[in-house]
């Protein structure tokens, strides 16, 4: 059980095939597997379909595989920030399949769990019940949603031990458990990896089951949107838009 | 005379009672966060925190730690991380007591539009589908009246909707309504307006 890999390059060996469907982990730039989103870009693979809540910018993220024409289908909740996305979108040369943020979520974890549909109340009564079954319980409808069962999934963690148990820090979690969790394949990127048995077994988010590959590398970790508050009291809470 | 946007949060602020977890959206209702005075409010992140703190004193931003509105944040004592699945299960399983959000519309029904425009640029419903289909109360904080002047309180909503029959109570410049069995019901009317001038501002129908 060898799981760890040189560099993301040979991680995605064998495993990328133009037309698939990969799930990624990542809300806005925050957790997201730029390692991987590279290698992808310097393989070429083309039609892609990304279930990822976000597109990137247009120098980061998946937007670096836009730019190449290499994605041919976004399943996401929300795709602004992004002037490329916007331009290939609104020509037709890229489908979008818009999907509430905790469906998107709930159908990666429902796939990754044996899942192949689900039925939830948020979209009932908008565009996105369109076409899909509604049942009632209880006097209310809920739409049924269908499981992501991806190709692959690419995946950012802070560290993992040999056997790809992981460890995720703050908000970089966001979707990155539930999309390891719904690949056939899950490559992921840490950075750090620790001996196998220096990791508290308490303290595990996602265990290495669903991991196959694992890589270090340096990170950009990116800021979207550098908001602060002034050093002297920090006494009041200052939440007002930068 | 009405309220500004302050005003309107700190209005909305009095909605929230100690104890609750609460979900705040982007623009006016962030502002609500500095009201809540001495009021034992924990924040809810939908990206996977709970316990979200004020921003970070410059120089201590972290790029693994942000809010909703993708800046950067902090954490608290009682802060608590998790993914998405997890953050979304607690929305939608009802944990979360309230939601204050912005809107574009409101109809009599308590019909919500918030996320798109057809014909302009589309980013996406995010997080707010799910948000309004499952937090205990839904608040609508913003301004009565859009840029041409007309009344964003509807009999029915123009725009898609983010959810139907979703919003218990609209805080608005010009005050507080409640959506009721016929239509909408006056709480207050904020400083300085009538009741005629609120009347005569809102399309819909108010009972």
């Amino acid at each position: 059980m060898k799981k760890v890999y040189a560099n993301a390059n040979e991680a995605l060996d064998g495993v990328l095939k133009d037309g698939m469907l990969i799930a990624s982990g990542g809300f806005g730039l925050c957790g997201i597997p730029e390692l991987l989103l590279a290698a992808i870009r310097d393989a070429g693979t083309k039609d892609l379909t990304f279930a990822s809540n976000n597109a990137g910018v247009d120098d980061f993220g998946i937007g670096i595989l836009l730019q190449t024409k290499q994605v041919k289908k976004m399943i996401s909740s929300y795709v602004g920030e992004n002037a490329e996305f916007m331009r290939q979108y609104l020509s037709g040369e890229l489908e979008l399949e818009f999907t509430p943020q905790g469906t998107l979520a709930e159908r990666m974890r429902a796939g990754g769990s044996g899942i192949p549909g689900f039925y939830t109340k948020t979209g009932v009564g908008t565009v996105i019940a369109e076409g899909k079954d509604v049942k009632n319980w209880n006097g209310q409808d809920y739409i049924l949603e269908e499981g992501i069962f991806a190709d692959l999934a690419i995946v950012k963690a802070w560290k993992a031990d040999e056997t790809g148990n992981l460890i995720f820090r703050k908000t970089a979690r966001n979707f990155n458990p539930p999309a390891a969790m719904c690949g056939k394949i899950c490559v992921v990127e840490v950075e750090e990896i620790v001996p196998t048995g220096s990791l508290d077994p308490d303290h595990i988010h996602l265990p290495g089951i669903y991991v196959h590959r694992i890589i270090q590398g340096d990170h950009e970790n990116r800021i979207e949107q550098r908001t602060t508050r002034p050093r002297p009291d920090g006494a009041t809470r200052k939440s007002e838009e930068a | 005379m009405a309220w500004d946007r302050n005003q309107m949060a700190a209005r909305a602020a009095l909605e929230l009672e100690d104890g609750m977890y609460v979900n705040l959206g982007i623009g006016i209702p962030t502002l609500v966060a500095n009201y809540v005075g001495d009021k034992d409010i924990t924040l809810q992140s939908e990206n996977g925190m709970l316990g979200m703190g004020p921003f970070p004193y410059e120089g201590e931003e972290d790029a693994d730690l942000i809010n909703a509105g993708k800046q950067t944040i902090t954490e608290m004592d009682r802060t608590a991380y998790f993914d998405s699945a997890t953050s979304f299960g607690m929305i939608r399983g009802g944990k979360i007591a309230a939601a204050i959000l912005g809107a574009m519309e409101v109809a009599e029904n308590g019909d919500l539009a918030n996320w798109m425009i057809p014909g302009k640029l589309v980013k996406g419903m995010g997080g707010a589908m799910d948000l309004v289909a499952g937090v205990g109360r839904v608040i609508v904080v913003m301004d009565h009246a859009n840029k041409h002047g007309e009344s964003k309180v509807l009999k029915e909503c123009t725009l898609p909707l983010t959810g139907k029959g979703v919003v218990d109570r609209i805080i608005t410049n010009l005050g507080v309504l409640d959506v009721v069995e016929g239509g909408l019901r006056i709480v207050e009317c904020a400083e300085g307006v009538t009741e005629e001038e609120l009347r005569a501002a809102t399309d819909a129908t108010l009972v």
